[in-house]
């Protein structure tokens, strides 16, 4: 176990190289520049800032130039957040991000895993149907409907929450928030622990234990959430990167200084350097989170192994 | 431990697969006929579909037809122009043809307007009449004063909006329906590309183990971290705007979660005695994953799948914003969401009803799809 | 650090949100556009710096709260009698925020300092005028030869290449405001930062958390501190406008500083007067690749042009929060005796506009066996596509087939720049000072990366240079209409609306005066709770 976690780690600097290569590239085949805005600029100015970031040079000698930055820890100056660098934003955002999305997780884990439990257990009951039809509106309602509504009848209707803003950091300005990042993700949880919630009530060491006369509750948690929460595993791996590295939708409905926004922001302001923060970011996310799941895979089936 | 089938106990064995052919198939259309929910979502959907498919053409209103009197008009089944607005409209209609209107009166479906200037009126006038939404077959009437004084007598066109109009006074109702068109065909689609690749990808990699399974995932990792933006906007630019390309941009994204969740399932059916079994009697690999890894995922892959139709029939709408997707005048039902998402509390039909359509289309889908898992499930039979 | 000083402020914000007028401070919760892209008044090229940078710094000259100039660090001015040296006298009693006076130096720093090529600004061609000021921008000659000059320390002499009579309208900019010398010196480009910064304004920074907001505290340093009643103003970045809204009517926001235009009716039915609309130095046009067949034939331009109903655009489609544009310069700017020249069709009836329209695209060849066909390109928004539907229906009615094409805004402008292959673009154009010059000089021939149509006209152009050395503003009024007059009768950009400005203001907020500008600056402005 201990030789794979090493490998996995070892694998994941070239992981991140090739990444980091492929993104750079791809970021600037892209046409427009961090320079091209509604309100167009002068020549003379466009060459002069061209200079100052380097970006009248050919793209490997950039290429190259970057990297070396990288790997001393510098990824570059903002090219829209001209008064930060790109490492100033991420410390200043990721925690709240971080806050919020695993919030949100937490909350997600526990609700839907509970809600699709019972309605496994109650399968094709007026309980189940109810469940199934909230996580299927859940799912289809997007973000950014769930937030401004919600917005709207906490903050401004009943005004029993800000309506937005982050009060630096105060819990009642991150309820809705959390909220609205959490509902589709309890929706899709709830769906995947039913499913394979049925299926394993209807496995044979189940049915076993149940004829041994074994509680339900027991049984539920003891036996058949062990083999349904692998679905949900291998989901939340994913999801967690995701969610832990913020929502450009909730953050700009909410007003909350988190990453999220950089996602979108950048890639459409053309942010050369902040998009690159972005993808190494969510790359070592992925990379951390799909190596824990791939860990938990053991943990819950004791006859996974890796060699 | 998913595993349905357990050569420990003989009575759940492999008999469905081996049985193969006529009776796994029809035993599993007969569950599914006896399943009403499931029954009756896949009539819905059929429906649906074909609402959307001849529905625009009986809406009575083209999908890209404007009219510029009804804009932003609330749904309803009352009929347009309502009495109180037909005579201010035809005022409003002469204004612009910069003549004195003296009178109009309305009796029935006929609207007559009496209008003056200081010099003979070009008959062309009923044009004006002509030209707004509420009128038509425009005529002179009668002429007096030398021309002078002209009335016009125009008949009330009357129309109706259901569902109400969009901002630019567009029929909802055949908007809606023309955009499932796009919607249904991307969201079926785009997931099905999605599905295939990652139920491949997840299986080939959870089973392989070992070195290729890591590379594989890290493949998986790498795409997962490339930012999605770029690619779409470099997808426009080399490419074009092309319907094929929606497709490719979306099943490019949206097969990652399928292949871990395939994969993390994959990982832990190959340790199952059966599987071993198999392994030691020598049966090949394209072998193993088509007859016990591939039908045990069924499960996990129906119920993702019907999470993921949403997603895409929503990530579309994000296409569109990047240029990649429809283009106006056409639509779809991720982008009328998102154009009533802009104005919630002033125009709330317009997120409505295209949200309804969406809802109802994704029960149908999570029924049928639960309905279909259980009918394929072996241990049910 | 950032966070740190985040959680400091903590306690002493959130009271000031509860209690508001129970603590003796008086807080205003400002709604701004987006986040500045930097506080660096020498590196500003947007409008939410705009607003920032003006409560936290005083200019030469600064605008009242209708927008007219009047004196800022200096007092007096006197021009010479060719128009090209401008000798300002400044107050004595100037201060910066940590003490020091405001001194004729410190305007020479800075007008040196932005045109320095290293710097990097984004705006330094606005402030070209000063002698020498395009050639140091350029890196042809040292920042040292900038005409610009320190007679003693409250007397600041600027000499001009060209007579510019609407240069003290360029000063009123944020690139005209002063950096604090010593600051720059320490701290290089950090000296933006919340514990570095010193300012001259009414306000000095705090804290300036991305995403969050900005917040300003009062300077008592300043000359005018007296007559200063709000105490820390708070910026917010409402990317989404509707968020704005609802934070308004909720009562944490005082103003916002734009408008979710799709729910314009909405908005007027539940804020009445609260909404201000008034006219903006603005102009919301399309361009046609006037170089690239057939829109290289003018008729073809003009009957586009004309067909189109701008009073349905501007009433339908933007809520009435446009006003129908039939000239290129909007109505209202300074320097512009007797109002911009409007297109002749402008008092037509809509349908005679579409016959002599029809009749146009016969003469260039097209009709009903020839149709002519044409692509609209938007950078996408709402509101673009909107307004690129209704149009595309109304060029229906003149026989015209049109198909539409949006695209990221990055990528829309690179587009356009680079002279992209496009029929008809969409665009806009802010003026940057109150002045003519500012809008005609985007379709000069030498003017690339302003001139998206490729129009070429040397009359156009000589007429041009021949305002630029026109001293006498009437006279150069008339040649400015001139050529407007071209370019209404060539239209290689079809205006479509002006702009207006959209603000929400709550009564408790007095001082706050409507203008072209949009110019509100916090120190003319109190709260009453």
């Amino acid at each position: 176990m201990l030789r794979y976690v090493v490998r996995r780690l070892a694998i994941a600097v070239p992981t991140l190289f090739v990444i980091v290569t492929l993104a750079f590239f791809l970021i600037r085949v892209a046409p427009g520049g961090p320079f091209n805005l509604e309100r167009p600029l002068e020549a003379k100015v466009m060459e002069n800032l061209n200079r100052i970031y380097h970006l009248n040079e050919p793209l490997w000698k950039q290429y190259l130039f970057y990297l070396g930055n990288i790997l001393r820890g510098d990824f570059g100056p903002s090219f829209v957040y001209r008064d930060f660098s790109v490492k100033e934003l991420f410390e200043a955002g990721l925690p709240v991000s971080i806050q919020l999305g695993a919030s949100a997780l937490l909350l997600a884990l526990a609700i839907g895993t509970l809600l699709g439990s019972i309605a496994a257990l109650r399968q094709n009951s007026a309980t189940d149907y109810g469940v199934v039809g909230l996580a299927t509106l859940g799912i289809t309602i997007p973000t950014f409907v769930i937030a401004p509504v919600l917005s709207l009848i906490f903050g401004v209707w009943l005004g029993w929450l800000p309506a937005g803003g982050w009060g630096d950091g105060a819990i009642a300005n991150k309820i809705l928030p959390i909220t609205t990042l959490a509902l589709p993700q309890i929706a899709i949880i709830t769906r995947l622990t039913r499913g394979s919630m049925i299926e394993a009530l209807r496995s044979n060491h189940v049915r076993t234990a149940r004829a041994y006369g074994l509680s339900t509750a027991s049984v539920v948690v003891r036996h058949a959430l062990r083999s349904a929460i692998l679905p949900v595993v291998s989901y939340a791996g994913p999801a967690a990167a995701a969610l832990l590295t913020g929502s450009v939708v909730v953050e700009t409905i909410f007003g909350i200084p988190g990453i999220g926004r950089y996602f979108v922001q950048a890639a459409l302001n053309r942010d050369y350097t902040l998009v690159m923060g972005t993808v190494i970011v969510i790359a070592i996310f992925i990379i951390i989170f799909n190596l824990v799941v791939d860990l938990l895979y053991a943990v819950i089936d004791p006859r996974v192994r890796y060699e | 431990m998913v595993a349905r089938d357990d050569p420990v106990f003989p009575e759940a064995a492999p008999e469905a697969v081996t049985a193969a052919g006529r009776s796994l198939w029809q035993d599993a259309w007969a569950r599914l006929r006896a399943n009403k929910a499931a029954m009756a979502s896949a009539v819905y959907l059929v429906i649906m579909a074909v609402a959307c498919i001849i529905g625009p053409e009986l809406t009575g209103h083209r999908y890209d037809e404007i009219y510029q009197a009804y804009t932003s008009t609330p749904a309803g089944v009352e009929a347009h122009p309502r009495e109180a607005e037909i005579a201010p409209a035809a005022e409003d209609a002469l204004k612009r043809a910069r003549v004195e209107v003296k009178s109009v009166t309305v009796s029935g479906n006929q609207v007559s307007v009496v209008v003056a200037d200081d010099e003979p009126v070009d008959e062309r006038v009923v044009r004006y009449l002509d030209r707004s939404d509420l009128f038509t077959n425009a005529n002179v009437a009668a002429s007096t004063n030398g021309g002078r004084e002209l009335t016009l007598v125009a008949d009330v066109d009357r129309v109706r909006f259901f569902f109400g109009t969009d901002a630019v006074g567009r029929d909802l109702l055949t908007r809606t329906l023309f955009a499932g068109r796009i919607s249904l065909a991307i969201g079926l689609l785009a997931t099905f590309v999605a599905l295939i690749i990652g139920v491949t990808w997840g299986a080939a990699s959870g089973y392989a183990g070992g070195t290729v399974d890591l590379v594989m995932m890290r493949i998986v990792d790498v795409l997962y971290s490339l930012p999605f933006i770029f690619f779409v906007i470099l997808l426009v630019v080399f490419f074009g705007r092309n319907f094929v390309l929606m497709f490719i941009a979306v099943g490019a994204v949206e097969w990652l979660d399928m292949a871990r969740i395939v994969r993390g399932q994959a990982i832990s059916l190959k340790r199952q005695e059966y599987v071993q079994a198999a392994e030691a009697m020598g049966v090949s690999v394209g072998g193993i994953l088509r007859r016990h890894i591939v039908p045990n995922l069924v499960g996990p892959v129906i119920v993702y799948m019907t999470l993921m139709v949403p997603r895409v029939i929503l990530l579309e709408s994000f296409l569109s914003f990047l240029g990649l997707g429809v283009q106006e005048p056409m639509t779809s039902w991720g982008v009328l969401i998102a154009e009533g998402a802009r104005n919630i509390e002033g125009t709330p039909w317009m997120l409505m009803f295209p949200s309804a359509f969406l809802v109802t289309t994704l029960f149908a889908l999570n029924f049928l799809g639960d309905g279909l898992r259980d009918a394929l499930d072996p241990k049910d039979r | 650090m950032l966070r740190a000083l985040t959680k400091t402020a903590a306690g002493v914000c959130l009271a000031g949100l509860l209690a508001g007028a129970a603590l003796a401070e008086v807080v205003y919760h400002r709604g701004n556009d987006a986040d500045p892209e930097t506080l660096d008044q020498h590196k500003t090229s947007t409008v939410s710096e705009a607003h920032i940078l003006r409560d936290m710094y005083e200019g030469l000259v600064i605008y009242d709260p209708e927008a007219r100039v009047i004196p800022g660090v200096a007092t007096e001015w006197s021009v010479s009698d060719d128009g090209l040296v401008y000798t300002f006298t400044l107050r004595d009693d100037a201060k910066w925020s940590n003490g020091d006076a405001v001194v004729a130096d410190d305007f020479v720093f800075s007008l040196r300092r932005i045109l320095t090529p290293d710097t990097g600004a984004k705006y330094a061609n606005i402030l070209y005028p000063i002698k020498s000021a395009e050639a140091i921008n350029k890196g042809d000659v040292m920042p040292d030869t900038l005409g610009v000059r320190a007679v003693d320390a409250t007397t600041l002499e600027i000499t001009l290449e060209n007579p510019t009579p609407f240069f003290l309208e360029l000063l009123t900019h944020q690139t005209g405001l002063p950096v604090h010398p010593a600051s720059v010196e320490t701290h290089g480009t950090d000296f933006v930062k919340p514990e570095n910064i010193v300012s001259n304004g009414a306000y000095t920074l705090e804290e300036f958390t991305p995403g969050d907001k900005v917040v300003l505290v009062k300077n008592p340093e300043f000359h005018d501190a007296a007559n200063v009643t709000i105490d820390r103003v708070i910026f917010y970045p409402m990317e989404d406008r509707s968020t704005c809204v609802r934070r308004f009517e909720a009562g944490e926001i005082h103003s916002c500083s734009d408008l979710p235009t799709e729910q314009m009716a909405d908005l007027r039915e539940k804020f009445g007067d609260q909404v201000r609309t008034p006219p903006y130095l603005g102009t919301y046009y399309y361009a046609f690749r006037a170089d690239k067949e057939p829109f290289d034939d003018a008729r073809v331009r003009r009957a586009l042009s004309m067909a189109i109903d701008r009073e349905y655009v501007a009433e339908e489609i933007w809520g009435g929060t446009m006003v129908p544009g039939y000239s290129f310069v909007p109505p209202g700017i300074n320097n512009y005796e007797g109002g911009p020249a409007f297109a002749e069709y402008k008092g037509m009836s809509m349908l005679d506009r579409e016959d002599k329209a029809i009749a146009l695209l016969e003469e260039a060849g097209f009709g009903a066996d020839n149709p002519l066909t044409v692509e609209i390109s938007y950078n996408t928004s709402e509101n673009h596509k909107n307004t690129a539907v209704a149009i595309a229906d109304m060029w229906k009615n003149i026989g015209v087939t049109t198909t539409m094409i949006n695209r990221d805004g990055a990528t829309h402008y690179a587009h356009l720049r680079d002279k992209g292959d496009f029929d008809v673009a969409r665009a806009g154009w802010i003026g940057d000072y109150s002045d003519p010059q500012n809008f005609l000089f985007m379709v000069e021939s030498d003017n690339p990366g302003f001139n998206y149509a490729n129009y070429n006209n040397p009359e156009y152009d000589a007429l041009m240079d021949q305002a630029a050395a026109e001293t006498d503003l009437v006279k150069r009024a008339g040649i400015l209409k001139q050529v407007e007059e071209m370019f209404m009768r060539d239209e290689p950009f079809a205006p479509l609306l002006y702009y207006s400005s959209h603000s929400l203001v709550s009564p408790k907020l007095s001082g706050w005066k409507d203008n072209i500008q949009n110019v509100h600056g916090t120190r003319f402005l109190s709260i009453e709770e």
